[in-house]
């Protein structure tokens, strides 16, 4: 039978026999032997050979041609574990007390996210045994020169490398969620060690980073071979906590989990090199399985005399002692299941996020196992990051064939799970999503920022293929970067929006759509739907019955799976009111309330909104409001901070640039062709790293200058007794500027970006909210629907129709026709239907009259 | 041509093996020479052997890292050899596994299935070429002669059953069951209905045959891109040691082997189905299809552009004819017919963000109403384009059919769909079949994903989690009695001259008369209309916008930007059409006047069905 080695190159680690010494060597060779797969199958343990057994094959293995030997004497079989002072943990809960160290009492766990490790030898370095402190080396003195066996880690050094790093590592700039609360300038790791004293949960999770500033060697290390290392952590981290807080109680002794390991970024780009190593992947969870209970300790009787012995799983495989040590019947014990004993195992497959995805391949996907208590951490959808250690197992050999698949089966062995969007459910900042760049690209980053025309550049690049509409560009863009998050919830007023919204209006056929789909196609989370196929519950959420588990479970819609991204909602117009009516609290308070089906449910959508609406009339009216013309309910207008027009301006020298435009497009060289496409993926980047690391805050002199900007829009409308300006566009004002100044890469909103955010705001606003009738900039028109000046005139056509009905005398009802043709007969202005409707309406109001049928009653 | 024979991994042999085969094949008619699997039954090739494969990737599986090279010890004389796991399945005996010497290598796995729609004359046309050489016996033969000699008998029979263009390659399922008794040559479809019914194939569309195979690549697999269609040359594996570990896998009580624990059952049976139905192919070199047209050259770009050249002076003249031709069959309508060519030398030749340049989606409304004339229609493109679909809207099929492909994450694979079609694949709408009713949710998707397809030239695969737009580039013909609810970039509305008694009978006369060496020159002819390169001087890129000027000045609302967009597209296609790889003056004049007769058809037809639009 030949066995499958978890290496599958003797790339590393050539975990062979030692020749030297064959019979007395012959107790030690079985561990390395057995080094091979998560075989954990209870199944397996029956033709498992013994350890003699596998005494009689390893001279088959390879012949070492290393200088190791090793420095210990023979020991009997199942002793040598038990008592070897090279032990560290110890093999079995139930074992009294740890061998070493004070770690009085408190039992170790196994850590199967490891393998059993422990079994490792060490070897000496040097050929010869040393003979003064040989057999029973103590790690003081042999540590020196003692590595285990394949890699380069000596433990004494290791340790005391490792121990060193907790006692002295301090990073003042941590900016960490993991460290909150801890007092930067002491040592961070003896402060978690005090938590974790307090608070009993014997985890310390250590940021590889930590690690590689401190110690790169040590990193180095740990990174190849955290099978070795991570175990000689933990015995560190031990020694240290209990000699530290020699009174606290744990449940087990502490395990070391780190994370970050910069390794591996991307599972794309795992590859053989990587098996054994640490590795950190992101990625998003499609599957967990149920709970696998796994054998860790097998618990064998003897069938004669009833002498109870236990086994441990050894890298996934049981060794059933042929011979009872009692009675020396051979081959008479006999498992027990029930009093053996098993621990947690969850399969876990996560794929790569679409992020990561070169275009036009199907995501690849992992297989993850998660032990202990990383089990049920992670629910399908969730976004993570794991830190692990990759392995490599061969297809089973089969007894009964000769030949094998040639095939390994990989996965993860997780050590560390962190949740990417744990934070996001918690409205925290989002570092944890950082993209990661690389030096070269953020300087290039920096390099575009500090260009004075960076602005300029980055709008032009947006969607080249449309022509024009630069100020519409720009206000995309600054809705791509987006203000910066506040929270007010101490005073009572939650979360500000920090998401611009826009709204595009105009004419079929203005490329508004394009311009959705550039949009939705640029950025990491958008979403794209059509007005005309999304209903309510499409963009927010519905529930549904999960065909498994017959459970319902909420499916999330456009507005939630957008969340911290963009939602493009083209044919805004053609939204069913009661779709449309969601949008409103997602668009100020951005939450998403339900209750549905007894779920009741507030969701976070922190969702920009592009909206395109196309004009009721088909063609835009020049003549009539924006409200008049694409019929929304100003409610839902008021919430977008930039409404644009889309019109078709309908000149010559415009026309001939845009032909120059389309006509260029049909024939571009291939050069062109190139830098665009450069240009999309650094913009990309660009806004990527802008919305993560920048974080403007207003300066003092822009604020003033907002102050006066808000002024002086309330005054413009203030002479003609119009209100132009009301908080919520200071508030858009402030997060047009916060969005301007990350386009600067600039931590600090100065007056420019203010001037900027005003003048866009006011083009925004000559086009929406200008008043058909008068020619001036009216905010009513957005807020309340209608323009002051209409306001006015239908009071003044209701005063005239008043008159004139008080002219007729006392007749109690008027025809309707009669008096509309009465009143356009008096008016020298044009009077329309609607007009007088609304007249009529208004004069309802105030009690005068009523209006039924074709009758118009006048009441006493 | 047993590549992987070789034992020694250090002489760099294996980029010498790669190149010698891409060099032999690319010698002329070479490849003709290759047995392939589209058209030889799986049984009659010989496992190791090379063989090609023209396919579509249809899904792309995790990587895998294999045994590279290992050491076999062999149990008697307890010898070590080196041995190598490139192009092969299975290992020898006695692996080694603490070898110091075992080298993890890492390939890629896709599945492939043949190019989806692919017309009949294209797999006849193919399996032609290869039979005429007559070297076929050189790779099958001597793997049959190894059998029974019973079989002789059979053999006679052999080469023209292969001629049969709808004799599907056999699966060699029900051989396992009887072993190497002596087999039947029947068309055996209820077998294969058996067969394909217990592995599900997953092909896109419905109600097609043929082989599928899992390819495995070596190198720069991040070239190859979902829905690619490719010609492979590779190593055919069948070894049965494939399928057998996965019945033992089957049989033995699976609830405690760790291997299972990793792959449920469905994951088990999609990727690793037993090898006689879907077989291994190793792959040496790949050519990327341009086109699917066995009547063109299928050689390198430098001796098709003097091909081209060659046939550019002839295609003026055969588009006279296709014109006719198409005339004839749209009942006499000319300037339909004319459309009808744009559409389908259209092609999207470039993206610019976003925007797909080059499409040009034809909805022709007005189509009769008798029950088989779309039908008869669709036909007859069929015999004259390499692939096509014909997808009849009606509600049962809009609210049924899987059109968009899905990833199932049981069996962590990508479940075809309709809408998983190779580049220039015609795909014809059939809308006269819609009748009254309601969409459900699946109707509405599937809609919403035909109108992705035709305005953005984007299939929008479902992954559960999130959607993945893959860009595709195929033609979208919408036969419709009115305007279609689908978009488009152009409609027009079909008048037609003669009227018929008996429509189907009028249609399948012309089908019958045409003959093969006239559409075979159509063939060539809309082919290499699409492979034609075009460009357009300054001098007529000024004229065209002095033109758009002066049309904007004298009525803004006759032309926007919109409709210049389809004038440069029609433009370029009717230069296209005619064999002009620049855009003339008169070729502007010309597509202005044809869209000007159009659209005062619209104009006209809009007049005397007020309502519509």
């Amino acid at each position: 039978m030949s066995s499958p080695a978890s290496t599958p190159g003797g790339r590393k680690r050539g975990r062979n026999t030692n020749p030297s010494t064959p019979s007395s060597e012959g107790p030690m060779s079985p561990p390395s032997q057995r080094r091979r797969g998560q075989d954990s199958s209870a199944g397996d343990l029956m033709p498992m050979p013994t350890s003699p057994a596998t005494d009689v094959l390893s001279p088959a293995g390879p012949q070492d041609n290393s200088l190791f030997s090793s420095p210990r004497p023979s020991v009997p079989p199942n002793e040598v574990d038990m008592s070897s002072p090279l032990m560290y943990g110890t093999p079995s809960s139930r074992v009294e007390g740890t061998p070493r160290s004070a770690v009085r009492g408190t039992p170790a766990r196994q850590r199967p996210d490891l393998g059993s490790v422990r079994k490792a030898p060490e070897v000496d370095l040097q050929s010869e045994p040393p003979s003064a402190d040989g057999p029973a080396a103590s790690e003081t003195n042999a540590g020196q020169r003692l590595v285990i066996w394949g890699t380069d880690v000596n433990v004494g050094t290791c340790k005391e490398k490792f121990q060193r790093f907790l006692q002295r590592f301090i990073d003042p700039t941590s900016s960490e969620d993991e460290n909150a609360g801890l007092d930067l300038n002491e040592p961070l790791y003896m402060q978690k060690l005090e938590e974790i004293s307090v608070v009993g949960d014997p985890v310390l999770n250590v940021s590889c980073l930590h690690v590689q500033s401190f110690d790169a060697e040590l990193y180095r290390q740990l990174i190849c071979y955290p099978q070795e290392v991570i175990p000689t952590f933990d015995m560190a981290v031990n020694e240290l906590f209990f000699e530290r807080f020699p009174d606290s109680i744990l449940e087990y002794q502490i395990q070391v989990r780190p994370y970050n390991a910069l390794k591996t970024r991307n599972m794309r780009s795992l590859n053989p090199e990587d098996i054994d190593q640490l590795i950190t992947i992101s990625g998003m969870v499609i599957r967990t399985s149920q709970l696998i209970p796994e054998m860790q300790e097998a618990f064998f009787q003897c069938q004669v005399c009833a002498f109870t012995t236990r086994v441990e799983v050894d890298r996934g495989r049981i060794a059933e002692p042929a011979v009872c040590r009692h009675c020396n019947t051979t081959h008479s014990l006999a498992l027990v299941h029930n009093r053996s004993v098993f621990s947690d195992k969850q399969m876990i497959k996560i794929q790569e996020s679409p992020e990561d995805m070169p275009a036009g391949q199907t995501p690849h996907t992992t297989i993850v196992y998660g032990h202990n208590d990383l089990v049920d951490k992670v629910q399908p959808g969730d976004r993570i990051n794991i830190t692990g250690v990759y392995r490599a197992v061969p297809m089973r050999a089969n007894p009964r064939q000769s030949s094998v698949k040639s095939v390994y089966k990989t996965h993860i062995d997780a050590i560390h799970f962190r949740k990417t969007d744990e934070k996001r459910l918690h409205g925290l900042d989002e570092d944890s999503e950082q993209k990661l760049f690389t030096e070269d690209r953020v300087q290039t980053l920096k390099e575009l920022a500090g260009k004075p025309d960076v602005y300029e550049r980055l709008s032009s690049a947006l969607a080249p293929s449309i022509y024009e509409h630069e100020d519409i560009k720009k206000g995309i863009l600054l809705q791509l970067f987006g203000g910066s998050r506040k929270d007010f919830s101490a005073t009572g007023r939650g979360n500000f929006r920090a998401d611009v919204n826009i709204l595009l209006c105009g004419d079929p056929g203005t490329s508004k759509s394009q311009l959705l789909q550039y949009v939705f196609n640029l950025v990491p989370r958008g979403q794209y739907t059509s007005g005309k196929g999304s209903s309510a519950v499409g963009l927010t959420a519905y529930v549904t019955k999960d065909p498994e588990t017959r459970q319902l479970v909420l499916q999330t819609g456009a507005l939630v799976l957008s969340d911290n991204g963009i939602c493009c909602i083209d044919e805004f117009d053609k939204m069913s009111d009661s779709t449309r009516s969601v949008l409103h609290e997602v668009m100020e308070q951005q939450t998403l309330s339900i209750a549905k089906a007894g779920i009741i449910c507030q969701l976070n959508a922190r969702t920009s909104v592009l909206a395109a609406a196309n004009p009721i009339e088909s063609q835009w009216n020049p003549k009539k409001t924006t409200i008049e013309n694409i019929q929304l309910p100003h409610t839902l207008l008021s919430r977008f901070d930039l409404i644009f027009l889309m019109l078709d301006p309908q000149d010559e020298a415009y026309d001939r640039r845009l032909a120059h435009h389309l006509v260029s497009l049909y024939y571009q060289s291939e050069e062109q062709i190139e830098e665009e496409f450069l240009d999309m993926a650094v913009l990309r980047d660009y806004i990527a790293y802008a919305r993560t690391y920048i974080n403007p805050r207003l300066s003092e002199e822009a604020s003033q200058t907002l102050i006066e900007a808000y002024v002086d829009m309330r005054k413009i409308g203030s002479g003609r007794g119009m209100v132009s300006a009301y908080p919520r566009q200071l508030e858009s004002l402030i997060r047009l500027a916060e969005a301007h100044a990350k386009v600067r890469f600039s931590e600090k909103v100065e007056n420019i970006d203010v001037e900027e955010a005003r003048r866009l705001h006011r083009e925004a606003l000559k086009q929406s909210a200008t008043d058909p009738r008068t020619g001036f900039v009216d905010i009513s028109i957005l807020t309340t629907g209608m323009s002051a000046t209409a306001r006015k005139r239908r009071e003044d056509i209701a005063q005239v129709l008043k008159k004139l009905i008080q002219s007729k005398g006392k007749t109690p009802a008027m025809k309707y026709q009669q008096l509309l043709d009465d009143l356009r007969g008096q008016s020298e202005t044009a009077i329309t239907k609607e007009l007088f409707d609304e007249a009529l309406r208004a004069l309802a109001d105030e009690d005068y009259l009523t209006v039924t049928g074709k009758t118009v009653r006048l009441l006493a | 041509m047993k590549a992987a024979s070789q034992n020694n991994p250090n002489s760099g042999w294996e980029a010498k093996a790669v190149e010698f085969f891409k060099d032999h094949l690319n010698e002329k008619d070479a490849h003709t020479w290759v047995p392939s699997l589209n058209d030889v039954p799986l049984h009659y090739l010989k496992p190791n052997s090379l063989v090609k494969f023209r396919c579509l990737i249809q899904d792309m599986f995790d990587p895998e890292f294999y045994m590279g090279v290992y050491e076999a010890v062999n149990p008697s004389t307890r010898d070590k050899v080196l041995r190598c796991g490139k192009y092969k399945d299975v290992t020898e005996c006695g692996v080694d596994f603490n070898s110091k010497n075992t080298v993890t290598a890492e390939r890629q796995t896709f599945y492939c299935v043949p190019i989806p729609g692919e017309s009949p004359w294209v797999k006849e046309c193919y399996a032609g070429l290869s039979q005429a050489r007559d070297v076929p016996s050189t790779s099958y033969a001597p793997a049959r002669q190894k059998r029974s000699y019973e079989e002789d008998d059979d053999m006679d029979t052999q080469p023209q059953k292969q001629r049969e263009p709808h004799a599907g390659p056999q699966t060699a399922s029900e051989h396992h069951g009887n072993g190497d008794c002596k087999r039947q040559e029947t068309e055996a479809p209820s077998s294969q209905v058996a067969s394909a019914s217990r592995v599900d194939l997953n092909f896109p569309l419905p109600g097609e045959k043929g082989p599928s195979c899992l390819l495995k690549v070596y190198e720069d697999w991040d070239g190859f891109k979902l829905n690619d269609a490719v010609e492979v040359f590779g190593i055919l594996s069948v070894s049965p040691a494939l399928s057998a570990l996965a019945d033992e896998k089957d049989a033995s009580s699976s609830l405690l082997d760790p291997a299972d624990s990793m792959e449920t059952a469905e994951e088990q049976r999609v990727h690793s189905p037993p090898a006689s139905l879907v077989p291994r192919l190793h792959m040496l070199y790949a050519k990327p299809l341009p086109h699917n047209n066995p009547l063109l050259p299928a050689a390198a770009c430098e001796q098709n552009s003097a091909y081209l050249s060659s046939t550019r002076s002839e295609m003026a003249t055969v588009r006279t004819e296709l014109l006719a031709y198409f005339t004839h069959i749209l009942l006499g309508d000319a300037l339909a017919a004319e459309y009808l060519i744009l559409h389908l030398i259209s092609n999207v030749y470039h993206r610019h963000d976003v925007l797909p340049l080059g499409k040009f989606t034809l909805n022709l409304s007005g189509c009769p109403t008798e029950a088989s004339y779309t039908e008869r229609f669709y036909q007859i493109i069929q015999q004259l384009v390499p692939s096509s679909y014909y997808l009849g809207m009606t509600l049962q099929n809009m609210n049924q059919m899987r059109l968009v492909p899905k990833k199932d994450y049981v069996a962590n694979r990508l479940v075809s769909g309709a809408l998983q079609l190779a580049r220039n694949t015609s795909l014809f709408l059939d809308e006269s079949r819609l009748e009254q009713g309601q969409l459900d949710t699946t109707g509405v998707r599937n809609v919403t994903a035909l109108g992705n397809v035709i305005s953005w030239q984007k299939f929008d695969y479902d992954f559960n989690y999130h959607q993945m737009g893959i860009p595709c580039n195929i033609n979208v013909l919408i036969a419709s009695e009115g305007r279609s609810l689908l978009p488009s970039d152009c409609r027009i509305h079909l008048q037609s001259q003669v009227a018929p008694s008996d429509v189907e009978e009028y249609l399948r006369s012309i089908h019958t008369q045409s003959q093969a060496s006239q559409l075979n020159k159509f063939r060539v002819y809309l082919s290499v209309a699409r492979l034609l390169d075009y460009s357009i001087s300054d001098e007529v890129t000024k004229s065209v916008e002095d033109d758009f000027v002066e049309m904007r000045k004298d009525d803004p609302q006759s032309i926007s930007a919109e409709d210049l967009h389809r004038m440069l597209v029609v433009a370029r296609l009717l230069s296209l059409s005619l064999g002009q790889t620049s855009l003339s003056r008169d070729g502007w004049l010309r597509a202005k006047h044809i869209e000007a007769l159009r659209r005062s058809r619209m104009e006209q037809h809009k007049c005397v069905n007020g309502n519509e639009q």
